[in-house]
């Protein structure tokens, strides 16, 4: 029996038996779409926050105090010390560094805002006016924080407080009060919503100094960094913890995390959440294999007669056993092919609804969905067509 | 021709022992029409298998045409059932998603033959077997004489040797009956060998040579010439 007469004879079987082919198809597509949707979100997912971080800023450095450690307990507990804080001066030493294109210091903490009888907590952001450009922040209206004055009683909104305080007055040139201190309000920042955990609809921001002196203290949360080009990273890296040695006895007690790290390492465990989705959705891929399997068991059954006419007629138990591997073969590649563009219509409409997410399916995802459906759906075969092929004639014949 | 020697087939039924065929010695010249009868046990329709080399005896040789063909692998032998030996069944065993047309062409499409000539071939058959009009009918679209004359076109479309009928009239009213038989018999006389498996004894008596089987044993082998 040639080829070709072995998967067209399969291929009417398959229509005949045409219940059971759309439930065994329904099967093998849905697992293959819920692979290709469920990987298509987990890599929209990876893409989501690999944009996120690029809307934060680029060619980024994050200075922050401490040695990050990557074994054991702080060394600094053990000896008795503690981790020396980030201060203005350090601050001012990067700024010298001829790879440093601008700088920004950061103190973060909760205070709260009064104005004409409102009240409310907000988040407080001490830094200068090279935040704005280095974050890729707007302003709606109005001035940022002062060019070369770290301690001027100005603020910035962002849009929801200022919305909140003065929903009917401009909010420029009014009078504000944050904790014991008043401050003139000088700009508001635009609508943007989440950014990195932060609200920053709901933040204020005002000088660092002034963020020192309402928190008390003298220390910085963090220094941003943006260096002049993405080749001088790694170089400003290097040169930020030498002059911080240099002024710090010689120690080296302060982290700096460049954003590609940041970058690379959420690469690494989002891509890995994609695969484990898509491990997972194979699975229902597998358990569509078994019914594969458990049918065509069936169908043998069914078919005992018939299969011992072909064999009274001159099959060989290898025609008996392509004929059944064939039929598989049809079904596999039918679900497969169904599910691959139920899985894409599946992903289009997640990226219509969630507009902010790229889920398009990695092309390896797609190919390993079809290819698991062919594989599984095949392998479910050889023990049915096994058993098929070695049926007794004469017995098989007897049977109605 | 046929020639079975010490032919042994034996069946174990739990600890019953069952000698379906004992020592069977036959030959059955080309063309010959012959009845194999006997009562249900005796083993007529596992001669009519080993013949049909659908079963393998335990024992003894078969020759087919001076060929040794009780040693061969599957296979082979399937490709001998292909070419030389047409089946006819009592339930017809048609298969019941296919045409009438599609039915006959099974056996040329297990031998590879190219569509072409498939055509041609059923065509001629259909024909021949007066099913031109029932081409495109499916089994349970005929009745059962026209079902088994479609058996019978399969039997036939490969230009076997022999044609091995079992009880090919059981599942017939009487008229369908005669008129299976008489197209069978039509067939015999262009030259195949007709070994029918009955226990009608009208039918038997038609047949040129008569076999009696009983307990695995042939118990008479008659010939007679009616013509």
């Amino acid at each position: 029996m040639t080829l070709t007469d072995t998967f067209r004879l399969s291929l009417r079987t398959v229509i005949s038996y045409r219940l059971r082919s759309i439930l065994i198809i329904l099967a093998m597509s849905l697992g293959v779409a819920a692979v290709i949707t469920l990987t298509a979100l987990g890599d929209g997912a990876r893409r989501f926050v690999i944009n996120q971080f690029s809307s934060i800023g680029t060619n980024l450095l994050v200075v922050l105090p401490g040695r990050s450690e990557t074994s054991g307990a702080f060394p600094g507990a053990v000896l008795g010390q503690t981790p020396r804080d980030l201060t203005l001066k350090d601050s001012r030493l990067l700024a010298r560094l001829p790879q440093v294109k601008r700088y920004a210091p950061l103190n973060v903490g909760e205070a709260e805002l009064s104005a004409a009888n409102r009240l409310r907590e907000v988040t407080v952001l001490g830094s200068n006016a090279d935040l704005i450009p280095i974050r890729h922040m707007k302003l709606a209206q109005g001035s940022f924080l002062a060019h070369g004055s770290t301690n001027s009683a100005q603020i910035v909104l962002g849009a929801k407080l200022a919305q909140e305080f003065f929903p009917l007055k401009q909010a420029i040139g009014q009078r504000v009060r944050l904790g014991e201190n008043r401050f003139l309000v000088t700009g508001i920042l635009a609508p943007q919503g989440e950014s990195m955990g932060f609200n920053t609809d709901e933040i204020v921001i005002i000088p660092v100094e002034q963020a020192q002196s309402l928190f008390n203290t003298t220390s910085l949360f963090r220094i941003l960094v943006e260096t002049k080009t993405h080749d001088a990273i790694e170089p400003a890296k290097r040169a930020i913890l030498e002059i911080m040695k240099q002024n710090r006895d010689d120690e080296e007690d302060i982290t700096v995390i460049t954003q590609d790290a940041i970058l690379a390492t959420f690469d690494r465990i989002l891509h890995a959440l994609t695969l484990a989705v898509a491990g997972i959705a194979a699975i229902s891929l597998i358990v569509a294999g078994t019914l594969v399997m458990n049918v065509m068991l069936v169908a043998v059954n069914q078919r005992t007669a018939e299969i011992g006419l072909l064999k009274a007629i001159g099959a060989r138990a290898e025609d008996i056993r392509l004929l059944f591997f064939a039929e598989a073969t049809w079904l596999s590649i039918t679900g497969a092919t169904l599910g691959f563009l139920v899985g894409h219509i599946g992903s289009f409409l997640f990226r219509q609804a969630f507009s902010q997410l790229p889920a398009w399916t990695p092309v390896w995802a797609s190919i390993a969905g079809i290819l698991v459906a062919l594989i599984t759906g095949i392998l479910a075969c050889i023990l049915p067509a096994k058993k098929a092929a070695q049926l007794n004639a004469v017995h098989a014949l007897s049977k109605k | 021709m046929i020639r079975l020697s010490g032919i042994t087939r034996t069946f174990y039924m739990g600890k019953q022992t069952i000698h379906a065929l004992d020592h069977i010695d036959l030959d059955i010249q080309n063309g010959e029409y012959l009845a194999i009868m006997g009562p249900s046990g005796s083993g007529k329709s596992t001669l009519l298998n080993v013949i049909g080399l659908l079963d393998r005896p335990d024992n003894g040789q078969y020759k087919l045409d001076g060929k040794l063909v009780s040693d061969l692998s599957e296979a082979e032998q399937a490709q001998i059932r292909r070419e030389k030996i047409g089946f006819v069944f009592q339930s017809f065993h048609l298969i019941p998603r296919l045409s009438a047309a599609e039915n006959i062409e099974l056996p040329l499409i297990l031998s590879g033959i190219k569509p072409n000539e498939r055509k041609i071939r059923v065509k001629e058959a259909l024909n021949a077997f007066d099913l031109l009009d029932r081409a495109a009918h499916k089994p349970a679209e005929l009745s059962g004489g026209q079902r088994q004359r479609v058996a019978i076109a399969r039997a036939m479309i490969m230009h076997p040797t022999a044609i091995l009928a079992d009880e090919p009239t059981g599942n017939l009213d009487q008229q369908m009956g005669k008129e299976v038989l008489a197209l069978l018999e039509q067939l015999h006389q262009t030259g195949t060998t007709l070994i029918i498996v009955t226990h009608d004894r009208e039918l038997g008596n038609r047949a040129h040579r008569k076999l009696v089987l009983r307990d695995g044993k042939i118990t008479a082998d008659k010939t007679h010439d009616i013509n």
